[in-house]
């Protein structure tokens, strides 16, 4: 009975004090007021928009928690808790791929009746960003996101390299021009064979860094940059998802090879599964001349203490034969459907989209898709890379945003590490297995694909 | 009536304080119920649990097996579409090379682990000083998570500043950043294979360790009488009185290689290209990243049925050589 008796009582002591931590807790909760989770990949601009979220909670009252991921899983963590119909993120600012399936699977909440109603313009924002971040069915005014994240592929350089006299002169005698950072791809691999193995401060260095990454995306966002440029396009403008002939082309053929080319002549060794850490590795510990990384990081570079300031220089993907193109990165953000909070998540989108807000975004290592931003008259002139920035959100290609886009995706990741990294076949016949491969999933997503 | 007799086996009217109420109180509490009932009460919580967690998702995943369900497009409507998927798998070129993959991995690292564990399991079952010691650090390997062993081997194995290549280097006189033993289609297979090896031949050893202690001192007594030397001690004594532990070995490991993925997803992602990409690199590709879940359910199907049937022709042959 003694023992019952003592139970009894640690079991109503239990009950009081949880009793009394839920007050407690409530009333901690209720001090403390609403709060937003806002979900994006953990990387620099996502430390900018912590700094940046500090506003928006001194001037609503409003709580903001963050749920950052790393690229590598970004995707398949996000993704799985959209398809899940979690309730983890209010705000998610999702990968411009995204937008289809988020759109058909009514993941994101449509924003054109708030837009209408908070006098948001999706005018006022730089076209490609749009289209790419916000627009489904793409180039019709259905928006089911804001243009939160701006970005592209573009290049760094070692500028002091460049500028030293006896490199300089010993470029010119070999290809008789200048050392100059590159306007085309046959310029840039020429640069790059120059720099590959050369002693530099003592020092064996490498040509180029190149994204090479078999997992999630790298290589598909590395090789793209040279398809586009040697006419490769993802199927037929005039009749949708017809890709023979288009995808597969003998241009596009030579274009794949010249990506192969390119990471066997002259990027540094093991660089056989990297994006864009490696990359920034590679960068900052001075072993390349050239890097291809996403616009994103050139404030970090920038900043750096041994590569950045003057020893670093920035240029925009080079063109190729056949046209001047370069791969699309970026993000929207988007309200998730099933939030319990899309009143106060739409209050933060409504506050993001203020022209000072965006003018703070970019000054603390964000980028803005705001006109009002990058086509003020001081915008190139507020950051070293600003102006190959502008130049390159000019010339945007994306891949595929389809709601099938992960099975794409994968599909060319295969395809293109098979040919590139493993040796696998001929150019072509990646392509041409590339083509049955994107066939299939659109067939079984329902699509009418034409062979011709 | 001894002191321990009244301890294990209290006769409630012989000692002082507990009375007959108490017992009388117990007895109604389960009046009515049977001893099976009883026993039903304790197991149905697992059995609920299990129905839960196993059985259930493993119907609910035969269904899905026949149907088109694709997550990242759960708009489109279910479609029953019968053995379409399987048929699809079983036809499909990369399935099978992915399978052709996963069985050179898991052949090649099962006999490398049972041929190192056993030696190191011979080893360890003398004594020597410092014993003790070194089984600990043979053993520590298996103790870490696959994760943590695939990151540090990413490291160990990178060809610049990773140690691996400047040892082989060191060794063959071959320059260290010549070779990626991660990158390169000829090498990539065997390194899978050394990394797994150098992880689980402890855990082959350990079974192996308990076979050979098995074996009674006077077996080995007589063969000394008999003038038997090692060599024909190791062959008739010790090597056929430890193969039902070695063949539980590899039924272990092979089960475990089978389903290998964390390890080999951190050192290669499946690559170069696809060349270490095993089957459940496949299947979680086709699962969770392109969200084919009719399709990925069909495979994991074909999977499990191939284990299982394996597995089992495997164990009857293990009862038999031990009935031997």
């Amino acid at each position: 009975m003694r023992r019952l008796g003592w139970l009894r009582s640690t079991v109503a002591s239990t009950v009081v004090a949880a009793a009394a931590l839920g007050v407690l807790g409530g009333g901690e909760a209720a001090a403390q007021g609403k709060q937003l989770t806002l979900c994006w990949a953990a990387w620099d601009p996502a430390n900018a928009l912590v700094e940046l979220g500090k506003d928006f909670t001194k001037q609503s009252g409003i709580e903001m928690k963050y749920e950052f991921v790393p690229w590598t899983s970004y995707a398949d963590r996000f993704l799985n808790e959209l398809n899940s119909h979690g309730k983890l993120c209010d705000l998610i600012i999702g990968d411009s791929q995204w937008i289809g399936g988020a759109a058909e699977n009514k993941w994101y909440v449509k924003l054109n009746d708030f837009f209408d109603k908070e006098k948001i313009s999706m005018d006022d924002f730089v076209p490609a960003t749009v289209v790419g971040y916000s627009q489904w069915p793409k180039n019709t005014p259905n928006y089911w996101a804001l243009p939160a994240m701006a970005d592209a592929v573009g290049w760094t350089y070692r500028k002091d390299w460049f500028s030293r006299p006896e490199i300089q002169s010993a470029f010119k005698a070999k290809y008789g021009r200048d050392l100059a950072p590159p306007k085309t791809y046959d310029e840039l691999k020429q640069i790059a064979e120059f720099f590959q193995g050369r002693e530099i401060d003592g020092k064996k260095v490498y040509g180029a860094y190149i994204f090479t990454e078999r997992g999630s995306e790298g290589i598909t966002m590395g090789v793209t940059n040279v398809l586009y440029n040697y006419g490769f396009a993802y199927d037929n403008p005039k009749k949708p998802y017809q890709m023979q002939g288009i995808v597969n082309s003998a241009d596009a053929a030579k274009g794949l090879e010249f990506y192969k080319e390119l990471y066997k002549c002259c990027t540094a060794p093991g660089m056989t599964n990297a994006y864009m850490q490696e990359g920034l590795d590679a960068f900052k510990s001075g072993q390349v001349a050239m890097q291809m990384n996403w616009f994103a990081f050139f404030p970090g570079l920038y900043k750096d203490p041994n590569v950045g300031g003057d020893k670093i220089g920035f240029f925009v993907n080079p063109a190729g034969p056949k046209g001047h193109f370069t791969q699309l990165g970026g993000q929207g953000i988007s309200v998730v459907a099933t939030s319990d909070h899309k009143d106060d998540a739409l209050a933060y989108i409504k506050w993001f989209a203020q022209p000072a807000v965006q003018q703070k975004w970019w000054q603390i290592g964000g980028y803005s898709a705001l006109k009002a931003v990058v086509d003020a008259p001081d915008f190139p002139k507020s950051a070293a890379f600003a102006p190959q920035f502008l130049e390159s959100m000019g010339i945007v290609k994306d891949f595929w945003a389809e709601p099938s886009y992960a099975q794409l995706l994968l599909d060319m990741q295969k395809r293109v590490h098979d040919y590139v990294v493993a040796d696998k076949g001929t150019s072509q016949q990646a392509l041409d297995l590339l083509v049955k491969d994107w066939t299939k999933v659109f067939k079984e997503q329902g699509k009418e694909v034409a062979s011709q | 009536m001894d002191t321990m007799t009244t301890i294990l086996q209290p006769d409630h009217a012989t000692i002082p304080g507990v009375s007959k109420p108490v017992k009388s109180r117990a007895a109604r509490r389960v009046h009515g119920l049977s001893d099976r009932a009883i026993a039903w009460l304790f197991v149905a919580p697992t059995i609920a649990l299990l129905l839960a967690i196993n059985i259930f998702p493993l119907i609910w995943m035969i269904r899905l097996s026949f149907t088109n369900l694709n997550l990242s497009m759960s708009y489109l409507p279910l479609r029953f579409v019968g053995l379409d998927n399987f048929r699809d798998i079983l036809t499909d070129e990369d399935v099978w090379f992915r399978l052709q993959t996963t069985a050179q991995f898991v052949i090649s690292s099962v006999a490398l682990q049972v041929v190192i564990g056993f030696g190191l399991a011979l080893l360890i079952n003398r004594q020597f000083r410092g014993h003790s010691f070194w089984t600990t650090i043979i053993l520590l390997p298996m103790m870490l998570s696959p994760a943590v062993v695939g990151n540090f081997w990413t490291l160990l194995l990178q060809p610049q500043i990773g140690p691996f290549n400047y040892l082989i280097s060191l060794l063959t006189g071959v320059p260290p950043s010549s070779f990626s033993m991660t990158g390169q289609v000829s090498l990539a297979p065997w390194t899978i294979v050394l990394v797994d090896t150098w992880m689980w031949a402890p855990y082959v050893m350990l079974i192996c360790l308990a076979g050979l202690r098995s074996i009674p001192d006077y077996i080995y007594e007589a063969a000394e009488v008999d003038r038997a030397s090692a060599w024909r001690q190791f062959w008739s004594i010790t090597l056929p009185m430890t193969v039902p532990f070695l063949m539980l070995a590899v039924l272990f490991r092979a089960i475990e290689n089978f389903k290998m993925f964390d390890m080999v997803n951190l050192l290669t992602s499946g690559g170069p290209g696809s060349t270490t990409e095993l089957v459940s690199i496949s299947l979680k590709r086709a699962a969770f990243e392109k969200w084919r879940t009719g399709y990925s359910s069909a495979l994991a199907i074909i999977l499990f049925v191939t284990v299982f049937g394996a597995a089992n022709i495997y164990v009857k042959t293990l009862n038999k050589v031990k009935q031997r």
